[in-house]
């Protein structure tokens, strides 16, 4: 077999996919060691930097998103097993779950509806219409479930991936100051909050701040994931049909 | 291992299917990580056997989710345009949230004295 020239290498690398797959994690690796280097600070979210990464490198690259997605599915399927498997820290903070059961029933309630009735209403009254309001009802669920709501109801799961990831980085950021501002001490209250509100990236912060509200956060983001599985399909359209009209 | 994977992928199938079968709203992964938990608190010692691998996949969950965030590179346009409302969505709601839920939790704890 003769070498082939640098052009033909491209020309078959560009069309297998794996370049795109072994890309995705060689640029999540980066979006991680720039997370560890900088102190994990929210802003710098792993997520986030190898979503700007890639995005350049497809469009350097002209490479379309669907010739990408072709090598990254792999990764994205893993999706589905990954929500599954949520069931099982669930299940490990099932005493704690027991121990203030009502107190979190209603705070999962009470902010799982606020979060997505607000960013609606929000949206609508900031001009946001069909689609692009429909994408933002469920930004405070963890992602995968997030993606699928969206797709259940009419959004576009790709606006709300990115939409998701910039919720847990408000949530991380803003939690501990407004908290504090607010003088709450309890922190299951605190732990709870945040994960319903900020999912998974909200939740590491918490953990970050204090074990208690870890735990309680984790189990926040586990149950919202749930609760807003099952409102959203009714209440998101209800609301962006009453709003937008 | 295969096993642990079987076991979730058994539980995402049957989701998929109770979902499309019953023409249910929810996502089947949803419906699968409910079925698991009833398996949990059915069978205990299932929870010790799966969560090596169950961890595994955890550790690394916001790397699945890449793939699906690269493809806002096609939702550039309404970023640009609507970046100022969606951040104002997402900025207030967020806070609104947080404050919502941790009343609701003090209220009902000091109601039903669970509280500290």
């Amino acid at each position: 077999m003769s070498p082939a020239a640098p052009a033909e290498i491209w020309t078959y690398l560009r069309q297998d996919p794996l370049l795109w797959l072994t890309a995705t994690l060689v640029a999540y690796a980066l979006g991680d060691l720039a997370f560890r280097r900088t102190g994990r600070k929210p802003l710098v979210n792993p997520v986030l930097v190898a979503v700007a990464l890639l995005a350049v490198l497809l469009r350097v690259t002209g490479t379309p998103y669907e010739r990408y997605f072709d090598g990254a599915q792999f990764v994205h399927f893993m999706l589905g097993p990954a929500t599954v498997a949520l069931a099982v820290p669930l299940y490990a903070n099932i005493k704690l779950i027991r121990s203030a059961f009502w107190p979190m029933l209603a705070a999962l309630v009470a902010g799982s509806v606020t979060a997505l009735a607000t960013a609606v209403a929000i949206g609508a009254a900031f001009g946001l219409r069909g689609e692009t309001l429909l994408s933002l009802a469920p930004k405070s669920v963890t992602a995968p479930v997030a993606l699928g709501v969206s797709e259940t109801i009419g959004g576009a799961p790709n606006l709300t991936a990115v939409l998701v990831i910039i919720t847990g980085i408000t949530g991380a950021v803003v939690a501990t100051p407004l908290l504090n501002l607010m003088r709450i001490r309890d922190w299951r209250a605190r732990g709870l909050a945040v994960g319903v509100a900020a999912h998974g990236i909200g939740t590491a912060r918490a953990f970050q701040v204090n074990e208690t509200a870890g735990a309680f956060a984790g189990i926040g983001m586990g149950l919202n994931a749930l609760l807003t599985a099952l409102i959203a399909p009714l209440l998101a359209p209800w609301l962006v049909a009453l709003l937008t009209g | 291992m295969i096993v642990n994977l079987v076991v979730l992928l058994a539980c995402q199938l049957a989701g998929e299917v109770a979902a499309r079968g019953l023409g249910l709203p929810v996502p089947g992964p949803v419906i699968g990580m409910a079925l698991l938990f009833a398996g949990l608190v059915l069978r205990p010692a299932l929870a010790e056997r799966i969560a090596p691998t169950t961890s595994a996949l955890l550790a690394h969950l916001s790397l699945l989710f890449v793939p699906a965030g690269v493809g806002v590179v096609g939702h550039l346009d309404t970023l640009g345009q609507h970046g100022v409302a969606l951040i104002a969505a997402l900025l207030l709601s967020t806070i609104a949230a947080i404050m919502a839920g941790v009343y609701v939790f003090l209220l009902v704890a000091r109601l039903t004295g669970a509280s500290e």
